[in-house]
């Protein structure tokens, strides 16, 4: 029943009611007011928008979303996918603002070419996220690369770690995969979920929000009764959201998922801690003579150089070095840079580790302690020379970034925009991407119980379950970067001792295995 | 006894006697616990429906009394207490207000939704993965308040009617509710169930959570509810048990008051009062219960 037609019901019952009746004639009249106005509105929208689709009955307006989500990366693509995946979330509407004309692509990327050098190292966890909500097999039509294998060693000559997904009954430790390629593949699986997703992305800019400032339960009866239309009432409850194409659009819940100097975070007044660490990171892709099979990090004085395998013969290079190196790096010729690479991983900066009898002392003594590790005989290698450098190199300053809070009303900050890590371990993107996972769950939680999921109190599950586990994260590889930032004999011992007990006490090096695979929420002691 | 009890009943914790206020003198006893084997099977099932992590319910649970007393001639008199009213209608501004003095109504919230869906999903048979499992059914919540279950499931499909002997909860509640599209639909009137049965209204589910409690009859109350309700409808009651020892509490739901089917009082095994209650008006209506199912809550860990 509209609410006229009920006010009018309300109204030829009246008689029936005596004992309430001198609590409800003045609140029928007051009904009585507002239908004039309500039912203007709801001409006005039948009117004016022709193509306004029937949501459940309700007339829905296209302005009007539910989630909207700012910035259409790889996190954010990630939260729409996973929304679109399930059943009790697959109605909502959902917006993607973002004007990277990546997002209009509708086709696999192709295989050949030179691989990009913004890459990403997906952990098993995140490859199941992708699976779950349908992604990965649009990843597997386009390059990726598994690796089996780890190795991670210092300039100190003094210890090593070799690391293997066989250690933990596993076939692969991660899979490296451009960061083109997993948006891609998340557009496509969203364009195969909603048929066309023209309507959901918005390519354009967010140039202001605004949060819904008195709080609904302040009893606006006053406005009630000063005429505000239904709309207006509505419009006051949702974050409005103006759009560099003149649109201006209203959602019940935003997303901030743009990255790490965030607008969103910024708009809604959520601070940060964090500080700059005193490196920058040099990115490029390399060629081999042969397929590159493992992971090879190495720590030097100023930052570790780690080789990742991209597929076919190609390799990724992230450098992390003082920013004056980085410029120079990035400044001299291919061939220079191709030297300078090699020698940092191979006979640069210091000597090749090698098994002491102290070592297979340690492997005897900690043999009998669980199974195993089969990596735990290898032996050190050389990581396979690089031949040439084929893309363009990119250097970008580095930083440690954390939200104080990720919720607010209306607001759920997701990937960089939340958290900021340091690229050591390759996990950042992972932390993004079950921040995503852990924002839809919550957002169908909150639809299964009818919830308002703009709601603070649903969606501080999210930053519960989310927070700790990034933190811990943070913290983990902050400590790691602060370790190896100094040369002193000491301490470079003790990193030795550090590496030595990671490569010879099985138990302790399949649990670092499982935390940086994302098996694992906590690491050590779960 | 309560370690023979399955997990999740084993963290229920059974309060004990507590005379339902304004009772007018019915004499609760107080029952043994019942060992796990005895219980029905749907006990079991349902027990596991249900877990939460709110923390200790407050003080005095904020919906009015509704019942009228009966009358020696059977004629109903409206018995709403005014200093009651009065009570509440001055706090009625915090209905919505997560953490002011009904924030444990709030934390309980999707629990009790979660349970409610769960059950109707089963009962009506419909689809619980849907987003609007409830579309289609009339329901009314007695005892609405400023509306915190109804809006809910208005959201889930439900064409919800709410009602409530406060006249300030069902502004609060109107105003509130039509700040949301989804949630605009929902019809507040301010009444009893009493008059309601008297104009012959009659909803699919009846949903009454934390009233009972405080009304004057709760016997006459507990039939109001049952002739709400349509044959092949479900009633669901709730309560929380007020007593000093309130902090191990239990919210018992009570569901399934449906028309027709014999019951047999010695198998309802129940935690009262609500059990005595229930199998006073089974009784006493001359009704058939089809299936009890009971659930207990807890709402802290």
């Amino acid at each position: 029943m509209t609410p006229p037609a009920r006010a009018s019901a309300l109204l030829s019952r009246g008689r029936c009611f005596p004992a309430a009746s001198r609590f409800r004639r003045p609140l029928v009249r007051a009904f009585c007011d507002a239908p004039p106005s309500l039912q203007d509105a709801a001409a006005g929208v039948a009117s004016s928008q022709d193509q306004s689709e029937k949501v459940d009955g309700m007339k829905a307006r296209p302005d009007e979303l539910d989630i909207a989500i700012v910035g259409g990366g790889m996190v954010g693509l990630a939260v729409a996918c996973a929304l679109s995946n399930m059943l009790l979330t697959k109605h909502l509407r959902v917006g993607i603002i973002d004007s990277n004309p990546a997002l209009k692509s509708r086709n696999y990327l192709k295989k050949d070419g030179i691989p990009d050098s913004r890459v990403s190292t997906v952990t098993p966890a995140t490859i199941s996220f992708f699976r779950e909500i349908g992604a990965w097999e649009h990843v597997q039509y386009q390059r990726h690369a598994f690796f089996g294998k780890m190795q991670v060693w210092d300039y100190t000559g003094l210890g090593y770690t070799r690391y293997s997904a066989r250690d933990v009954g596993k076939e692969y430790l991660g899979c490296v995969v451009e960061n083109k390629v997993l948006c891609n593949s998340l557009l496509l699986r969203l364009q195969e979920e909603n048929g066309d997703i023209e309507k959901m992305i918005y390519p354009t800019r967010l140039i202001s929000l605004a949060f819904p400032s008195k709080s609904r339960q302040a009893p606006t009866s006053a406005a009630v009764s000063s005429g505000y239309t239904s709309e207006e009432l509505h419009h006051s409850n949702l974050v409005k959201l103006e759009l560099s194409d003149g649109q201006t659009l209203y959602s019940k819940l935003v997303v901030g998922a743009d990255g790490s100097k965030s607008n969103v975070r910024r708009t809604a007044g959520i601070k940060t801690t964090g500080w700059n660490y005193p490196q920058s990171a040099i990115i490029c892709t390399v060629e081999h003579i042969t397929e590159n099979d493992c992971a090879w990090q190495r720590f030097l004085p100023c930052g570790p150089i780690a080789l990742l395998p991209i597929g076919d013969n190609f390799s990724n290079v992230v450098w992390t070095m003082s920013p004056e190196e980085s410029l120079r790096h990035k400044s001299m010729s291919p061939e220079d840079f191709v030297k300078s690479v090699n020698n940092a991983l191979d006979f640069g900066y210091g000597p090749h580790p090698h098994s002491g009898s102290l070592d297979y002392y340690m492997e005897k003594l900690f043999s009998d302690i669980g199974s195993t590790a089969a990596s735990t005989k290898e032996c050190f290698e050389v990581p396979p020379k690089a031949i040439g450098v084929v893309s363009e190199r990119m250097a970008f300053p580095l930083s440690l970034k954390h939200s104080h809070d990720y919720v607010s009303k209306r607001l759920a900050l997701v990937g960089d925009a939340a958290h900021t890590v340091h690229p050591l371990a390759g996990q950042g993107v992972n932390l993004g991407f079950g921040d995503a996972a852990a924002l839809a769950k919550v957002i169908a939680d909150g639809v299964s119980v009818g919830a308002d999921f703009g709601d603070i109190s649903l969606l501080k599950r999210y930053e519960n379950d989310r927070k700790a586990a990034n933190v811990a994260m943070a913290a983990v590889l902050d400590g790691f970067q602060k370790i190896y930032s100094v040369d002193f004999g000491p301490l470079n011992v003790l990193r030795a001792a550090a590496f030595h007990g990671a490569q010879y006490i099985s138990p302790l090096k399949k649990n670092i295995i499982s935390y940086a695979m994302g098996d694992t929420k906590w690491p050590l002691f779960s | 006894m309560l370690r023979r009890l399955g997990p999740s009943l084993r963290r229920a914790l059974l309060t004990s006697s507590s005379a339902v206020p304004g009772c007018g003198g019915v004499q609760l006893t107080e029952p043994g616990l019942l060992p796990l084997h005895a219980l029905p099977p749907q006990w079991r099932l349902c027990s596991s429906a249900a877990s939460s992590n709110s923390p200790p319910p407050p003080p005095p649970h904020p919906s009015p009394s509704q019942g009228p007393k009966r009358s020696a001639d059977g004629s109903t008199v409206s018995s709403l207490n005014p200093a009651e009213v009065a009570k509440f209608a001055a706090i009625a501004e915090t209905w919505w207000d997560s953490e002011g003095p009904f924030k444990p109504l709030h934390v309980m919230n999707p629990t009790r939704l979660s349970f409610i869906r769960s059950t109707l999903c089963r009962h009506f048979r419909r689809d619980p993965n849907s987003s609007k499992p409830l579309e289609g059914l009339k329901v009314i919540d007695v005892g609405c308040g400023g509306g915190i279950l109804a809006e809910p499931l208005a959201r889930m499909g439900a064409t919800v009617t709410g009602i409530d002997a406060v006249d300030k909860n069902i502004k609060i509640a109107r105003v509130h509710a039509a700040s949301d599209s989804s949630t605009a639909s929902i019809e507040y009137v301010c009444t009893t169930a009493e008059d309601l049965v008297k104009e012959h209204k009659q909803f699919d589910a009846v949903i009454s959570l934390e009233v009972i409690e405080h009304v004057a009859n709760p016997l006459g109350f507990c039939e109001s509810l049952s002739a709400l309700t349509v044959p092949n409808g479900a009633t669901v009651i709730s309560t929380i048990n007020r007593s000093m020892r309130a902090y191990a509490t239990a919210i018992v739901a009570a569901e399934y008051i449906l028309n027709w089917v014999s019951l047999c009082p010695s198998c309802i095994f129940w935690p009262h009062p609500l059990r005595y209650i229930l199998s006073c008006v089974v009784h006493w209506v001359g009704e058939k219960c089809h299936s009890f199912m009971a659930s207990f809550l807890e709402p802290f860990r």
